[in-house]
C-alpha cells in the first residue's frame, strides 16, 4: 500500500535499466527500502541494478520483458503482480533513435513506434486491468516535452511521445474512479546513456532531478508534471507559436 | 444486496482507495457476503473515525455497519447494556444518561461505533484509573470467517478470541453485538481543576504527583514553543460531578445531555489558512485563555470531553492532502524520549494544534491493545512533503524507548517497526489464523502491515 505520506511498499519498473527509472526507485528506497520488480531484457546491467538495490535493503526480483513483443506484455504484467499488489509502476522504457534515419528508414521508424508507443499502450492496458482489481496504485509514465509540440528535428520520436502522453493522460482519467493515480512526467533533455554524446539542450537535467520531481508528484497525487518545472512555461509559449515562425526557430 | 464502488479514506483523508461497499445488510446477507469473500477479503466499517487505513479495503468488500444501530437491552440496576456494533457512543450516551448511566471509556469524539471502540480498544482521559474500552466489555457476538456467529467473553471459553478481537482492528471477524458494563453517574457534568504549567518538567511532575486522585486527566501542550517554554501546557483534570456539586440552575436537570455543536466546517476550506504563523498564534491563545489555576469548575460534556466536537467535520481544515495523528506510548522512565520527540516536532516546523500528553495506567490482556503504563503523546499534523522523514525518525525514537504507536491513528508504520512495537503479535496471529484460516478479513492496514 502507498501510505499516508506517500511511501510505497512495492514498485514495478518497466524498463528495468532506465537511468531515470532507477533514479526514481533510488529516491523511494532512500526514504524506505521496498519490494522492487525490475522488468527488462536480461543483461549484466539489469543484474547490477538489482544488486545495487539489494544493497540498499530492497527486495528485488527481475522479470524478462521485451518491449518489442507486445503479445507477451499481458503475461509479463501478470507475473509482476504474482507476489502481491504493486503500489507504483514506472513506465520508463524508450528509444531516442537517429532522428534523420528514423523518418527515412522503415525498420528504424517501426522500432521506435513499437518501443515508444505500441509497448506503453499494451503494458498500459494490461496494467490498468490489474490495478482496477486491486483498487489502488500509482503509475508514472515518462513522456517528453518533445511530444508536447513535435518539431522537425526529431519528429518521429516526438510523435511517439505525443501518443504516449495522450494515452497516459487519458488512462489517468479512466482509472481515477478506480482509485489509481496516473502521473505523466515530461522531462526535457536529460543527461543519460540515451543522450550521451549529444549537445545538451537548455534546461538540461540529471536523472536524479527528474526522479525527485516524479516522486514528489506521486506523493502529491499529481496528474502531470514537467522536469524541470520551468519547461511548463517554456512549452506553453512554444505550443502557441504560429507554424511559420515555429519552423524558423533553431530548435 | 446493494453494493457500490466507494472511495474510502480514514478521518485523516489520506491514501484513498476503492472498495465495494455493502450498505446496510442484515445478518443473513452479511454472513453470505463473508462466506463468498474473494481473495481481497472483507472489513467492517463504522463511522470512519480511525485516522488511517483501518476501515478501507482496496479492491475488496467494506461492510457499512452503521445500520446495525439498536440498543437491545438495558438493565438500569446493574448498568449492563447490550447493543448493536453500529450504535455510536453519541447515541448510547444520549439514551443512557436519563438512566444515570455513563459510558465507561470515551475517546476524543463521541462519533465512533461500539464495534470500532472494541476493534481499536479505545482509551480516554480516565485510562490511568479505569483502563480501556474492552476492560468494560462483558461479551462480544462475533461473525467469523466461516459465516457462523459466536459469543465470546473475557474469561470464558473463547477468551483468546475475545482478547484478539479487542484491539484486533476488525481482523478476527465482524462484531455484531456487545454487552457493556456502564458506570452510574449523578450528573452529566464534571468538576474540573485547570492548571497552567510553565514547561514540560512542571507538567510531568504535576502529573506524577497526584494524577491518580482524578478520574479524568489530560494535558494539552503548546507544540509551537521551543526552548524554555517547550512543553508548557494546560492541564485539565476532574471527576464526574455529584448532584451536590452542581449550581442550583443545573440541579433541576442534572442528567440533561448538554453537548453543543456550534458550526460545521464547509467542504471547501481554504487550506492556506493553516500555516506556521496561524498555528503558533492558536497555540499561544489556547495557552493564554486558560486560567493559571482554577479549582472545582463545573463543565459540560463538550467543554470537558470533546472540545473539538464543537466544530463538526473539523478534519476538513487540513486541506486536500489530509493529515495524520501521531500517537505513541513510551514506558515510565522514558521521559527523555517525550522531551526529545517534542523538541523534534516543534523544531521541524510541523504545524499541530491538537497536542495531548497523558499518563496511561495498566494495560489489559489483548495482545494488540495499545495502552500500556507510561506516557502517551498525540499530535495532529497536516501532510507535507517533509513529513515522512521526521516521522520515521520519531518511530525510531519510540522503538528505542520500548514504546509503540496506536493502530487506530497509524497510517504509515512499516511491518518491521510494527512487529517490534507489538511483541505479542505472534499470540494474536495464532488466534486469528485459527479463526480465519483463509484470511477473509483484510484491510488496507492489514495489507500495509502484512498482518
Amino acid at each position: 500500500m502507498i501510505d499516508a505520506v506517500g511511501n510505497p511498499q512495492s514498485l514495478l519498473l518497466l524498463g528495468g535499466t532506465s537511468e531515470i527509472g532507477l533514479a526514481i526507485v533510488d529516491r523511494f528506497a532512500d526514504q524506505r527500502p521496498l519490494r522492487v520488480v525490475l522488468a527488462a531484457r536480461p543483461s549484466e546491467r539489469l543484474d547490477e541494478a538489482a544488486e545495487r538495490l539489494r544493497a540498499k535493503g530492497c527486495t528485488v526480483s527481475t522479470l524478462a520483458f521485451d518491449a518489442r513483443k507486445p503479445e507477451t506484455h499481458e503475461e509479463v504484467v501478470d507475473k509482476a503482480f504474482s507476489d502481491g499488489d504493486i503500489d507504483v509502476t514506472v513506465v520508463a522504457f524508450g528509444v531516442l533513435g537517429d532522428a534523420e534515419r528514423a523518418w527515412q528508414d522503415v525498420e528504424h521508424a517501426r522500432e521506435m513506434a513499437e518501443v515508444n508507443f505500441v509497448a506503453p499502450v499494451t503494458v498500459g492496458v494490461a496494467l490498468a486491468n490489474r490495478l482496477r482489481q486491486q483498487g489502488h496504485g500509482a503509475v508514472v509514465a515518462l513522456s517528453s516535452v518533445a511530444g508536447e509540440r513535435v518539431r522537425r528535428s526529431n519528429f518521429v520520436y516526438g510523435s511517439t511521445k505525443a501518443g504516449v502522453d495522450g494515452f497516459y493522460l487519458g488512462l489517468g482519467e479512466a482509472l481515477k474512479p478506480h482509485g489509481v493515480q496516473v502521473t505523466v512526467v515530461r522531462p526535457g533533455f536529460v543527461h543519460t546513456k540515451m543522450t550521451k554524446g549529444m549537445k545538451a539542450a537548455p534546461l538540461a537535467a540529471q536523472p536524479e532531478q527528474v526522479a525527485e520531481i516524479a516522486v514528489t508528484a506521486v506523493r502529491r497525487r499529481q496528474d502531470l508534471v514537467w522536469a524541470p518545472g520551468a519547461w511548463r512555461f517554456v512549452m506553453s509559449v512554444l505550443r502557441h507559436i504560429p507554424r511559420a515562425i515555429f519552423r524558423k526557430l533553431p530548435i | 444486496m446493494p453494493e457500490k464502488l466507494g472511495r474510502l479514506t480514514g478521518w485523516g483523508r489520506t491514501a484513498p482507495t476503492i472498495a465495494r461497499v455493502l450498505e446496510h445488510p442484515d445478518r443473513a446477507e452479511l454472513a453470505t457476503a463473508v462466506r463468498a469473500a474473494d481473495a481481497r477479503g472483507v472489513i467492517p466499517r463504522g463511522l470512519g473515525r480511525s485516522y488511517g487505513d483501518a476501515a478501507q479495503n482496496a479492491g475488496g468488500l467494506v461492510v457499512d455497519m452503521t445500520a446495525f444501530n439498536q440498543i437491545h437491552s438495558v438493565d438500569t440496576e446493574t448498568g449492563i447494556v447490550t447493543v448493536d456494533a453500529g450504535v455510536s457512543l453519541d447515541k448510547l450516551m444520549r439514551e443512557m444518561l436519563p438512566h444515570g448511566l455513563w459510558i465507561p471509556v470515551l475517546p476524543g469524539t463521541r462519533q465512533v461505533t461500539v464495534g470500532g471502540a472494541i476493534a481499536a480498544d479505545i482509551h480516554g482521559k480516565n485510562h490511568h484509573v479505569e483502563g480501556s474500552f474492552c476492560n468494560h466489555v462483558l461479551a462480544i457476538e462475533l461473525l467469523t470467517a466461516d459465516g457462523e456467529i459466536r459469543t465470546v467473553t473475557p474469561d470464558g471459553p473463547g477468551a483468546d478470541l475475545f482478547w484478539a478481537t479487542a484491539g484486533g482492528m476488525g481482523l478476527t471477524g465482524v462484531v455484531l453485538r456487545a454487552t457493556v458494563q456502564l458506570k452510574s453517574v449523578e450528573s452529566a457534568y464534571f468538576l474540573v481543576d485547570t492548571e497552567r504549567t510553565k514547561d514540560l518538567d512542571d507538567l510531568m511532575s504535576r502529573l506524577m504527583d497526584n494524577d491518580d486522585q482524578y478520574t479524568y486527566s489530560v494535558a494539552w501542550f503548546d507544540s509551537a514553543s521551543t526552548g524554555a517554554k517547550m512543553g508548557r501546557a494546560v492541564l485539565t483534570r476532574g471527576w464526574s460531578a455529584k448532584l451536590d456539586d452542581l449550581p442550583a440552575k443545573l440541579r433541576s436537570a442534572p442528567l440533561k445531555f448538554n453537548a453543543p455543536q456550534l458550526a460545521t466546517v464547509p467542504p471547501v476550506f481554504p487550506s492556506g489558512l493553516l500555516n506556521k504563523l496561524t498555528v503558533s498564534a492558536f497555540n499561544e491563545v489556547w495557552y493564554r485563555k486558560a486560567p493559571k489555576e482554577r479549582r472545582g469548575e463545573v463543565q459540560n460534556i463538550t467543554q470537558f470531553f470533546h472540545p473539538l466536537d464543537i466544530v463538526g467535520d473539523w478534519n476538513r481544515v487540513y486541506g486536500p492532502r489530509g493529515f495524520l495523528q501521531y500517537q505513541y506510548v513510551v514506558p515510565y522512565g522514558a521521559e527523555d524520549t517525550v522531551r526529545k520527540s517534542m523538541e523534534m516536532i516543534s523544531a521541524s516546523g510541523a504545524v499541530s494544534f491538537l497536542n495531548v500528553l497523558k499518563r496511561f495506567g495498566a494495560g489489559n490482556a489483548a495482545p494488540l491493545s495499545f495502552p500500556s503504563p507510561g506516557w502517551t503523546l498525540a499530535v495532529d499534523i497536516p501532510i507535507t512533503d517533509r513529513l515522512a522523514p521526521l516521522l520515521d525518525k520519531l518511530d525510531q525514537l519510540v522503538l528505542e524507548a520500548g514504546g509503540r504507536l496506536y493502530l487506530a491513528k497509524d497510517s504509515r508504520l512499516t511491518p518491521d517497526a510494527f512487529r517490534s512495537m507489538y511483541p505479542r503479535l505472534a499470540e494474536w496471529q495464532k488466534v486469528r489464523d485459527a479463526v480465519d484460516p483463509r484470511g477473509v478479513f483484510n484491510s488496507d492496514l492489514s495489507r500495509r502491515l502484512m498482518l
